[in-house]
């Protein structure tokens, strides 16, 4: 595809792969599809060929979740992926070893999905070294507000990574702004007070706080939590938003194949979603 | 400030109006490792906690509640068979308990229940969601629900369900609904994660009743400001005893309140020890334990940084004790931090010495204790053949052990 052969070379020039993803896809007039998926779950193997073959199908960016055993901000769906991802064995070793095995043949930005302590764990600095020794393009770390995620931001930065902040439908006005400005790549847009999870309807107030945000800033907006399907990825472009993330309805589709259908199965689905991004 | 600690802590750090940072840190634990949607919930929490502390119309309520409702002040007793028992020299240590398991729901916890109680009123949320580990906080927090006309959820491990059932009947008694929590260990971590999810699903309406000094920022401060009553009873209590400050306080801890609750009006009275109990479980060695502080390593757990029982890979560990309590791999960041500068030292009892304290306490004193108080006790007999003549002991006596007998039965057999 043209599209990832542009994108690579803009890496090389700016280095940032997720902000060059996004001018790229507005030149295009298309908004970015996002899909979500669970390291491990059912293995890194799997994972290795779904990271692969949902490129080749055309999705712009892949959310990486690294599985925790304690994921506050996840609904049931991601909550069991996480569970059974740890029970295969899967370790941020083994996450990042999987991602270097794939340099060279994965050329869309991967976003490393991971909660604080992990990452704490690790130490930052060493974090951000290796993911970035990776491949990794970008970080969201739903459990590290603003206000702690002002370090790890700088880090990141140097290992030429873009960490994502996230909003809320309830945060105030005048914090959004301070978060949609510190926030590198895009400005990651909570679309339900809750945890991740498909929901069948979206609140109206999601297309308000799109808006918003494109007024406060010319960063691009990606919308998360709760999209299932189609539908909702042509309702999110609609608002005006600038990407699509497709999280639990992905993982269940995963969950729900017979052993040996889960990459034919996201693909599928991928499909569908991918209908409504231009 | 006056402060005679060791150079490496920091006056500032220890002046309690410091205590926790603008930014809600202890030191460096603390914190609000949340998501974002609650972070405008935090600083509505701490606004009123701020605002309401500074009413009288909010503090002559609650000190009206806490002696009419909840029966403060609660005694400082002279345990002397316990005395006997540990310090037979007759010029030897005196043991105090500070009778914690007398308040109205047989524990420390309804002091913070009550408090936030009153806070969610004045914020005007009008469901209120907890956890609850051994039961006492959910119990408090269902009573104060139920005196006030809230609606409450109490989040519960099944596996504490099981060991602790006396209590979900009391709860479901009361008017709570007890939801089950099967994630993970299904223990205290878990029921404490489901609940922050509850809280992040339904904030606009509801308040969290968090049960101990640990969780995001202002969770830390504001349960231990609504436990501190404990400690300053305590301090005039001794005064009117034997007329000077006690030499060692001594709390069990989990995460850590009712010890925060005790310690916190003493922390700058530098001659006072403060000697926090963890549970060892089956024992240090086996890795089956509690003792988060004695065996952890720093990391994020609940929205706040703090000592943590976690694998090489961060993720959280499995803790095990016999008190359901005290079964958490987490502890409250000011204790953490009264560690690291070496304020308060930390140690841990085993099942097994816990166990036996009880029935020692038991038998000597006619108090049954609760198991996580147990294990408080069971410190004494190393702390004192340690002790010089004439030292004053004061022993958080956090709450009375009706809801274990099952579990003491249990594991006792045929001993009864």
């Amino acid at each position: 595809m043209a599209f990832k052969n542009d994108s690579l070379e803009l890496k090389t020039q700016t280095g940032f792969l997720i902000s060059s993803c996004f001018e790229q896809l507005q030149k295009k007039d298309r908004i970015a599809l996002m899909p979500f998926l669970m390291a491990g779950d059912p293995s890194l193997k799997i994972t290795a060929e779904l990271l692969l073959r949902l490129q080749d199908c055309g999705v712009d960016m892949i959310e990486l979740g690294v599985p925790y055993s304690d994921p506050l901000a996840d609904g049931p769906v991601i909550q069991e992926a996480a569970s059974r991802a740890l029970k295969s064995g899967t370790t941020i070793n083994g996450i990042l070893e999987m991602l270097t095995a794939l340099k060279g043949k994965l050329s869309i930005p991967i976003i490393l999905f991971t909660y604080s302590n992990p990452l704490l764990n690790r130490g930052m600095d060493t974090f951000c070294a290796t993911a970035a020794d990776a491949g990794v393009s970008g970080l969201v770390v739903p459990d590290l507000p603003l206000e702690e995620a002002e370090r790890l931001s700088v880090l990141a930065l140097e290992k030429r990574i873009e960490l994502v902040l996230l909003v809320a439908p309830t945060t105030p006005k005048e914090r959004m702004t301070r978060i949609s400005s510190r926030s590198k790549g895009f400005t990651y847009l909570v679309s339900v007070t809750g945890v991740t999870g498909e929901r069948s309807v979206m609140e109206d107030r999601v297309g308000h706080l799109v808006k918003e945000l494109k007024q406060l800033s010319s960063k691009p907006v990606a919308v998360g939590f709760g999209i299932s399907g189609p539908k909702q990825v042509r309702q999110v472009r609609e608002w005006g938003a600038d990407g699509a993330i497709v999280g639990s309805a992905l993982v269940k589709r995963i969950a729900n194949s017979s052993p040996g259908r889960e990459v034919d199965e996201a693909i599928l689905f991928c499909r569908e979603l991918l209908e409504e991004v231009n | 400030m006056t402060s005679t600690l060791s150079s490496q802590s920091n006056d500032e750090d220890l002046a309690v109006n410091s205590r926790p940072s603008a930014s809600g840190r202890f030191g460096r634990y603390g914190g609000q490792y949340v998501p974002e949607t609650l972070m405008p919930a935090l600083a509505e929490l701490e606004e009123a906690a701020i605002a309401a502390w500074q009413d009288t119309s909010f503090t002559n309520e609650l000190n009206h509640l806490l002696s009419t409702y909840v029966g403060r002040a609660t005694p400082l007793y002279e345990a002397k068979r316990l005395t006997q028992h540990y310090c037979r020299n007759e010029a030897g240590a005196r043991i105090w308990l500070k009778r914690e398991d007398l308040n109205h729901t047989g524990a420390h916890k309804i002091n913070n229940a009550l408090g936030q109680a009153l806070l969610a009123l004045r914020m005007g949320k009008k469901r209120i969601i907890a956890e609850t580990g051994a039961g006492q906080h959910g119990v408090a927090t269902a009573t104060v629900c139920a005196r006030f006309g809230l609606k409450c959820v109490i989040y519960m491990g099944q596996e504490d369900m099981r060991r602790q059932a006396l209590n979900v009947f009391r709860m479901k008694l009361l008017g709570a609904k007890v939801q089950p929590v099967t994630a993970g260990t299904a223990t205290l971590k878990d029921a404490t994660s489901e609940a922050i999810r509850d809280w992040v699903t339904n904030v606009e309406t509801t308040h969290y009743i968090l049960g101990s000094v640990a969780g995001p920022h202002p969770y830390p401060m504001l349960v231990r400001d609504f436990h501190a009553v404990i400690g300053e009873e305590t301090k005039r209590q001794c005064y009117e005893a034997f007329g000077r400050l006690p030499d060692v306080l001594m709390a069990c801890v989990g995460g850590g309140s009712n010890a925060m609750g005790l310690f916190h009006p003493f922390v700058q009275d530098s001659s006072v020890r403060m000697i926090g109990v963890e549970a060892a479980g089956d024992g240090i060695s086996t890795g089956r334990h509690a003792a988060t502080i004695t065996q952890g390593r720093v990391g994020v757990l609940h929205g706040a940084m703090s000592f943590l029982l976690q694998d090489q890979d961060g993720q959280v560990q499995e803790a095990h004790s016999i008190s359901a309590g005290l079964d958490y791999p987490g502890v409250g960041p000011e204790h953490s931090f009264l560690s690291e500068i070496g304020r308060a030292e930390y140690f841990a009892v085993t099942d097994h010495e816990a166990l036996e304290a009880l029935q020692l306490v038991s038998q000597l004193e006619g108090i049954i204790p609760a198991l996580e108080t147990a294990h408080a006790f069971a410190w004494l007999k190393n702390l004192c053949p340690t002790l010089e003549p004439g030292t004053e002991v004061v022993i958080n006596c956090s709450g009375r052990g009706d809801k274990d007998v099952n579990t003491v039965a249990e594991k006792l057999g045929n001993k009864f």
